[in-house]
């Protein structure tokens, strides 16, 4: 097949109102962490000394761990939408698969660094906590809260790249088993030309072939716009990390 | 074109058509936008007869001083309730989801939105944030006594179930959010042929402004109820003043949605005015340009002008007074549209059936509301009259008198066309004087208690304002009554014969070129606009 | 039937290593101490990340220009509310 990549055919698919819709959404989830990010200024303000204290505590390797992380799932993310553009089908659910075991990761390591908070009495709530001074008592509150949306953004995330992973994974299921007098080889012609078994002289059904070319791309078609769409929801999960890192880790 | 489409009489309407499951399941599981607005009314009216109910309530209770009717405790809870209910079950969601879902596809040329099962979502999401709502009545310490403002330390004490009711406003939150999402996309892809931005009705433009403010606005009110949601479960301390919070930083998060909120009730108010007085004047809209770039400003301005709710509340000189600034800019845009609303009744050929007489007392009460607010957001005068009872009539002015009369308008004026009945006039003239009467009654003596004095949310008092109370609870009852008698002949004109004509106002929108009322999928043709759409006189008609 | 020109598997490789470099860059930054200037440095170095992310990896860059106004229209209502915010809060 030359025409190896994918257009979009006459389908009542709004893919650009689907773009917009998602866009929106995620201008939604911008301001739902902006209001943190302004706390977390005000706060900052209030208490520079506990906060740049508060700061050292936190793991930096494990952070920029965690920021490789994503950002390397940004890249498979992307990397899987473009092999489904190609329709190289295989590749992208690998890909996909990648992402979302990366975003496991990620999650992993949370697991890990809430955990070595906890066991150091450095959770909201704790007495421990309540002995250091307001500042910080901010700052872990801040952590948490920022850290856990997230966290729980990225969950929600692994759970959307499942779920499209295997519905590209599994075969489009409008085939059409088109049923041949003699075996013949069947030669698709890319503008779906009748097909000729020579044996008979008989002209074989090759509208509904065509139909399954068409219905394939369309299915596809319609995939994409679900992984593109999937793929600037993870992206920006990935953008909201990229400023948490330094802010909660590196500032001080 | 449009004699197809008026053809379709024929057909069955969206009222018969059930789709996939009949009953009533065909309507709770129905992907239709008119349907799902259907479904908005029932629920918003009805909880607007609550509240109202426990405003009524809430008036017996200051008839006289001391305790009347209920105890104090109870007092707070109920005017908490009465807020909550009002404002995030009934008008919040208010004109956009009841005729918003309805209208916008039939006026733009469009079969539905461009997410219907979202739309369902959007409804199912409000259903069940209500009942979470009204639960929180009788579980965890009973409703809030905390006021619809929730403000801390107190709701971070308080033994009332507010984790219950931030989680509610949270999940209304998110069919807010839907909504506006479905409107912005619905209203740049699905617009007919023909039909430019300008060639627009301003009810749509209205919904656009509104839907940028659900999108941009309801996240920090999500922030901030889950905030304290955390703050009481966990203890986070990012707003206890014992644990190093600021109690400000909750009040600035809370209003940043809060005061936008109230541009998300007024600009589809506008927007129905918008439609009514062209029709009923006979003539054009008077500057429809500015009308709608004023539905933009007011949405843009209205982000800036938040901390005017916190005058009195410790905020610092420099920003009390750039506020105050940017609140009398505000203003500007909403003067604009009165002046085009007036104007457009100029040389007009007006009519005033109920519908008119209703949308005309919106320009009434609408600017007294408006007015008022200029002596509040003055600093000087604010700090006399902040969190009395002045507040409280200016509110209910524009909200009330003005979102709350736009419905009563639109109920009216859009009647024919959603059940393809008509009403008889006389009662609903009738329960116009007593809603007229009776508001002005109620409200107006507020200004006067609020100047001398009188706290808000307060549920005693000194003796010299117990006239001004008593007044005021008169109005209550003329209110209510004008109020049940529109709510009942409302419910009876639904059972008035079928056979309203398609365009029994002589409207130019394209929602009164289908029959009444509409057929499932809106046009058997989608139509091809080559006017504007308050084009009288077939001056380049459809 | 649009047939846009699809964005090389090279090009997006790129940008992620470019990321992982900036990612570096930031936390070397930090470790210098440059007091007042950390907290600007880290945020100009993630703006940049992530317009990277949105321009490239989201294809914001080849998008119809309505999408980089919706955007411009959130980053701007959001930078207003901040700046207000702080017209309280440093003046206190």
């Amino acid at each position: 097949m030359s025409t190896a990549t994918l257009h979009e055919p006459h389908v009542h698919v709004d893919a650009t109102g689907a773009k917009i819709a998602m866009w929106l959404f995620l201008f939604t989830e911008l301001l739902l962490f902006g209001g943190l990010f302004l706390a977390y200024a005000v706060f900052r303000t209030y208490y520079p000394a506990d906060f740049h204290y508060a700061t050292t505590t936190l793991s930096v390797s494990i952070g920029a761990l965690n920021t490789a992380l994503l950002l390397t799932s940004s890249l498979t993310m992307v990397l899987s939408v473009a092999a489904l553009e190609r329709l190289n089908r295989r590749l992208s659910v690998i890909l996909l698969g990648v992402t979302a075991l990366l975003g496991i990761l990620f999650l992993v390591n949370k697991y890990f660094e809430w955990s070595a908070k906890f066991h150091h009495g450095l959770y909201p709530g704790s007495q421990d906590l309540a002995l250091h001074p307001d500042g910080e008592k901010v700052f872990y509150g801040l952590y948490f809260t920022m850290t856990g949306l997230h966290g729980v953004h990225v969950l929600v995330g692994v759970g959307v790249l499942v779920v499209i992973l295997a519905m590209i994974a599994r075969r489009p299921r409008r085939t059409v088993s088109v049923p041949i007098a003699a075996p013949t080889a069947l030669a698709l012609q890319g503008d779906g030309g009748p097909l000729w078994n020579q044996a008979a002289d008989v002209q074989l059904d090759a509208v509904d072939v065509t139909l399954v070319y068409r219905e394939n791309q369309a299915v596809a078609h319609r995939q994409l716009i679900k992984l593109e769409n999937a793929g600037l929801y993870w992206h920006l999960v990935d953008v909201i990390w990229i400023f948490l890192f330094p802010l909660l880790y590196l500032i001080s | 074109m449009s004699h197809s489409n008026a053809d379709a009489g024929a057909r069955p309407s969206y009222l018969e058509v059930s789709g996939r499951r009949t009953g009533i399941l065909g309507w709770i599981l129905s992907t239709d936008h008119k349907r799902i607005g259907i479904l908005y009314m029932s629920l918003i009216l009805g909880f607007f007869l609550v509240a109202l109910c426990i405003g009524l309530l809430m008036r017996l209770e200051l008839l006289l001083p001391g305790p009347t009717i209920v105890q104090p405790n109870t007092y707070n809870a109920l005017f908490t309730l009465h807020g909550v209910i009002m404002i995030f079950l009934f008008i919040v969601p208010g004109i956009p989801a009841m005729f918003g879902n309805f209208f916008l596809p039939i006026q733009i040329g469009a079969k539905d939105v461009s997410f219907p099962r979202l739309n369902l979502a959007s409804w199912w999401l409000y259903a069940i944030g209500a009942v979470m709502a009204l639960l929180s009545l009788f579980t965890g310490g009973g409703v809030p006594d905390t006021g619809w403002t929730f403000y801390v330390p107190f709701s971070l004490r308080t033994g009332t179930n507010v984790p219950l009711a931030v989680l509610a406003v949270f999940v209304m939150g998110f069919s807010s959010i839907l909504t506006g999402l479905n409107f912005i996309t619905t209203i740049h892809r699905l617009r007919a042929p023909g039909m430019s931005w300008f060639r627009m009705p301003l009810f749509v433009w209205s919904l656009y402004a509104t839907a940028w403010i659900q999108i941009l606005a309801t996240p920090i009110l999500g922030i901030t109820v889950l905030l304290v949601f955390l703050e009481r479960l966990f203890g986070i301390g990012l707003f206890d003043p014992a644990k190093g919070g600021d109690p400000l930083l909750y009040q600035h998060l809370f209003w940043i949605y809060s005061h936008p909120a109230v541009y998300i009730m007024i600009l589809p108010a506008m927007g129905v005015i918008s439609e009514i007085f062209p029709t009923f004047a006979k003539q054009k809209i008077f500057g429809y340009k500015a009308i709608a770039f004023s539905s933009l400003a007011i949405a843009f301005v209205g982000y800036l002008v938040w901390g005017h709710h916190m005058f009195t509340s410790g905020i610092s000189d420099t920003s009390r007074w750039i506020f105050s600034l940017l609140t009398f800019i505000v203003a500007v845009p909403s003067g604009i549209k009165v002046f085009n609303w007036v104007a457009t009744l100029y040389k007009g050929a007006i009519e005033v059936p109920p519908p008119m007489l209703f949308a005309l007392s919106f320009i009434f009460l609408f600017s007294i509301g408006g007015l008022t607010g200029f002596v509040v957001g003055a600093l000087a005068t604010d700090i006399h009259i902040h969190d009395t009872y002045f507040v409280v009539a200016h509110f209910h002015y524009v909200m009330f008198g003005g979102v709350g009369i736009a419905i009563f308008a639109a109920l009216l004026y859009w009647f024919p066309k959603m059940f393809g009945r008509m009403f008889r006039y006389r009662p609903f003239f009738i329960s116009w004087v007593f809603i007229f009467v009776g508001f002005n009654t109620l409200y107006f003596p507020m200004f006067i208690m609020g100047w001398l004095g009188m706290p808000r949310r307060y549920y005693d008092y000194m003796p010299e304002f117990q006239i001004w109370h008593q007044i005021s609870t008169v109005g209550s009852w003329l209110l209510a009554t004008g109020v049940f008698i529109f709510f009942i002949y409302f419910v009876k004109s639904l059972r008035a014969p079928r056979g309203a004509p398609d365009n029994p106002w002589g409207g130019t929108t394209l929602e009164w070129r289908v029959p009444s009322p509409p057929p499932a999928e809106n046009f058997i043709e989608i139509p091809t606009v080559t006017a504007g759409p308050y084009d009288h006189h077939g001056e380049g008609d459809v | 039937m649009e047939k846009k020109e699809l964005m090389p598997y090279g090009t997006y490789i790129m940008i992620w290593f470019g990321l992982l470099v900036l990612t570096g860059v930031t936390i070397i930054a930090a470790s210098l101490h440059f007091g007042q200037w950390s907290i600007m440095t880290a945020i100009a170095i993630a703006t940049v990340k992530g317009a990277l992310v949105l321009f490239i990896f989201m294809n914001l860059k080849r998008e119809e220009r309505l999408f980089k106004i919706m955007l411009s229209l959130a980053l701007v209502t959001m930078t207003v509310i901040m700046v207000l915010t702080f017209a309280d809060i440093s003046f206190r």
